[in-house]
């Protein structure tokens, strides 16, 4: 099961491609949708590869994307 | 996902910004952006007072890292966020202040109070966002373009030499000196969290991609081919001789922590001098802040 | 409020000028100076240096002036009550931060021990030449407020009123003196600090969810919050709105610039300052300011002897000027005769206000002296001489 859930905010998203790049596990692809500034933001395309590491959320210029760890059973931390 | 409770407590970085300003300016693939979540990572692993916290920058695109964070926050003028900030730090000590400028402005316009600011080892945390141009006003040739490089001023290519700037600042006498890429972000967050329990002029220079200025024109790619390259490219060497790290354009990236040493910062020096100069006649100065009845 | 009695000297002293301008700067509360030494206003931040730790605050010496002239205000926002003192080339570097203080509305005081230029000039030696330098010096639309004391007593009395100007208007306010009056020495009574009025900073009172930076009311003048306090305020010299974010719409710049203008010029009357002798039935008003006004006082007492009706207006407020007073003198005067140490400032205001409804005489020096009083007095002879307008 995943541990990590990737939250994409679409609208602030200036498709640079960062998050997809340095995700350890290839969670991450650009899509072939646009958003209203014409830009092809992330998708989920592996989401039980999700660590919940939040590199992708670091290295986002435009503040559009971050990741929560899940914790089986439990809350978050 | 069932089974499982996500308690989700939104973008870590969300709580620092002033949200109803974003989106930002900063372009597609743009570092300034990145740099600023490795920041907010430190001031949350720091666990610094926020309400302690200032920030100051200059003009430039980085400069317009003042007008995004939720924060006491002082957008200056060009090249004079330093002088800026000494003057908030020595009128309120208990502030932590925080310098976030480009590299033109810090060390071209500004690079006079930079030198000065170190050598006085005023107690400031200097974040310079080196993307090795004047990106604001177009991508004119900055004191850290590399050689050869072509700028809108130097279209023929540049050939005057560029500042190594740990060098400069440890020269000038900076107790903290660190280089990172914006491809470095943990690294990055974490040298920003050690400057913060340093007690004088601590420098950390990111450097950072401008796809739109700096790579267009030398044909360097956008802004994640940057990233790439810092990643294939960079090296970390903590303790490295600040001479042996300086930059060319498509060369190899020292990074790592440079200089981390201890010496008496402005106000303690100043303290100690009055002291002993003038005995009982020394009068700490008393908190500044609002002498309004 | 009254003055902290530990910056007040209270006495009877003998000083010149740039002494007692640092006096009456700790006197108003001021805590902390940025310079870069410069003849002849070096005494005043060398008096600062050694006056300071003992009544506790900072004296920072910077690298340059364009360094000093925005560390001050660094300290402003910290708490202080904050100054920096220069002269012409150091004034011209300091421009840039003149229009910033103006644009984030950062009360602060800038003193120009006036020496004779352009350029490095004459550094021992006075002039009143920068005059337009202090209300124009800066780009854009702005408006400043400038003082000129004609005396070692008036320098510790009117630093006070700069910075309390400073205070109530949120405004850098002007402090121009000049080598003669900065390096007379004279008699000056520093009075208790229960006499000295002091106006404290326009702080906000409001919970940090109902502050807006740059909101105002009434008076034009926004309350301000020191950093640290927990209001996490922006403040850019970019054009802004109430909130102190950037806002760069030809609407917004107008109602910004236009309320940093009205704030002063509304105000005018209240900051007007001047001094007038028997101006009362006056043929001519020799209108005057620092140290020129007392060579002037020579003239005019001379003139009097010969039976004209010279009267006296001593500009102590020369921005914003004072264009309702002239204009209403105008209206009963056949000239107005101004001297200067220069080759033509305040005069160009005068004769502005004046309106062609009475004449305007000149009386121009370069500087490096003052003038011979003679000098004076024959032009006022000229205008008395001169048909009305
Ligand atoms: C006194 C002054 N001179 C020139 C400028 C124009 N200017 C604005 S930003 C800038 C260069 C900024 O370069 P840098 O500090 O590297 O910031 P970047 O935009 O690259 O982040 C210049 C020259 C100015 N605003 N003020
Ligand atoms: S949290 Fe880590 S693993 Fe998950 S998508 Fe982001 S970078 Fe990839
Ligand atoms: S890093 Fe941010 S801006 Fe870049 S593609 Fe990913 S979500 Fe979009
Ligand atoms: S011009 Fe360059 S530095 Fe400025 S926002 Fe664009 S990419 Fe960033
Ligand atoms: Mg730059």
């Amino acid at each position: 099961m995943a541990k990590g859930r990737v939250s994409i905010v679409v609208e602030r998203c200036k498709a640079c491609g960062f998050c997809v790049e340095f995700c350890p596990t290839k969670v991450l692809a650009l899509s072939s949708a646009f958003n209203s500034k014409g830009y092809h933001p992330p998708h989920v395309v592996h989401p039980e590869k999700c660590s919940g590491c939040d590199l992708c959320g670091m290295y986002c210029p435009d503040f559009a994307i971050y990741a929560t760890k899940v914790l089986a059973g439990g809350g978050d931390r | 996902m069932p089974g499982s409770l996500i308690n989700d407590l939104g973008n870590p970085v969300e709580p620092f910004l002033r949200s109803d300003r974003m989106p930002h300016i900063w372009c597609p693939g743009c570092g300034i952006g990145t740099t600023v979540n490795s920041f907010a990572r430190a001031l949350i692993e720091s666990k610094i007072d926020l309400q302690s916290l200032a920030l100051v920058s200059g003009i430039g695109c980085t400069g317009r890292v003042a007008g995004y964070v939720k924060l006491d926050s002082f957008h200056t003028t060009h090249g004079r966020a330093i002088p800026f900030a000494t003057g908030l730090k020595l009128a309120n000590p208990k502030l932590n202040v925080v310098v976030y400028s480009g590299d033109g402005d810090l060390s071209a316009i500004g690079g006079n109070h930079l030198i000065h600011a170190a050598r006085r080892n005023i107690d400031l945390k200097v974040i310079c966002v080196n993307n090795l141009i004047y990106a604001m006003t177009g991508g004119q040739t900055a004191p850290t373009t590399p050689d050869h490089s072509i700028t809108s001023t130097n279209p023929y290519g540049v050939f005057e030499p560029s500042f190594n700037l740990p060098h400069l600042v440890e020269a000038a006498g900076a107790v903290y000196v660190a280089r990172w890429t914006t491809f470095h972000v943990r690294q990055l967050s974490r040298s920003i969290s050690e400057a913060f329990q340093k007690k004088g002029f601590s420098f950390i220079e990111v450097i950072s991609p401008c796809p739109t200025l700096y790579q267009r024109r030398n044909k360097l790619g956008d802004g994640l081919d940057a990233m790439k390259y810092y990643k294939e490219k960079s090296k970390v060497r903590h303790g490295a001789p600040t001479n042996e790290v300086g930059l060319t354009m498509t060369g190899e990236i020292v990074v790592g922590k440079f200089v981390d040493r201890d010496r008496p910062d402005y106000q303690t020096m100043m303290r100690t001098q009055y002291t002993e100069s003038l005995g009982e006649r020394f009068v700490e100065q008393p908190e500044m802040v609002c002498d309004c009845s | 409020m009254k003055a902290d009695p530990r910056g007040v000297l209270t006495g009877t002293h003998f000083m010149d000028g740039d002494h007692a301008c640092c006096e009456g700067a700790l006197a108003a509360g001021s805590r902390f100076a940025a310079g870069y030494p410069i003849t002849p206003s070096t005494e005043i931040v060398e008096r600062f240096a050694s006056r300071v730790p003992t009544v506790g605050g900072t004296f920072i010496q910077m690298e340059d002036e364009l360094a000093a002239s925005i560390t001050l205000q660094g300290a402003v926002w910290g708490g202080a009550k904050a100054f920096t003192v220069t002269s012409g080339p150091g004034f011209s570097l300091m421009m840039e931060h003149i229009g910033y203080a103006a644009m984030t509305e950062t009360p602060c005081v800038f003193v120009d021990v006036q020496r004779g230029g352009p350029s490095t000039g004459l550094p021992t030696l006075p002039a009143q030449a920068d005059m337009m330098q202090a209300r124009w010096g800066s780009h854009g639309d702005y408006e400043i407020i400038a003082l000129c004391p004609n005396s070692p007593q008036e320098c510790f009395d009117l630093t006070i009123k700069a910075f309390n100007l400073a205070e109530e208007f949120r405004v850098p306010v002007m402090f121009m003196m000049d080598e003669v009056v900065g390096h007379m020495t004279e008699k000056v009574v520093i009075p208790a600090a229960d006499q000295i009025e002091v106006v404290p900073r326009r702080h906000t009172r409001k919970p940090v969810d109902e502050y807006l930076p740059y909101a105002t009311n009434g008076d034009l003048v926004p309350e301000m919050a020191h950093a640290g306090e927990g209001y996490n305020f922006h403040v850019t010299g970019l054009t802004h709105d109430e909130h102190g974010y950037p806002n760069m719409t030809p609407q917004i710049q107008d109602k910004l610039v236009r309320r940093l203008q009205n704030k002063i010029r509304d105000a005018a009357d209240r900051i007007a300052l001047f001094e007038e002798e028997q101006l009362e039935g006056a043929d001519v008003v020799v209108v005057s300011y620092g140290i020129t006004s007392r060579v002037a006082q020579r003239a005019i007492e001379a003139a009097r002897e010969r039976g004209l009706r010279v009267g006296k207006l001593r500009l102590i407020t020369a921005w914003p000027f004072p264009e309702k007073k002239i204009r209403e003198l105008a209206a009963n005067v056949k000239a107005f005769v101004v001297p200067e140490l220069n080759l033509g400032q305040m005069v160009r205001e005068v004769e502005r206000a004046a309106a062609g409804q009475a004449k305007t005489f000149a009386v121009s020096h370069a500087g490096g002296g003052v003038h011979n009083p003679e000098d004076i007095l024959k032009v006022i002879v000229e205008a008395s001489r001169c048909q009305a307008a």
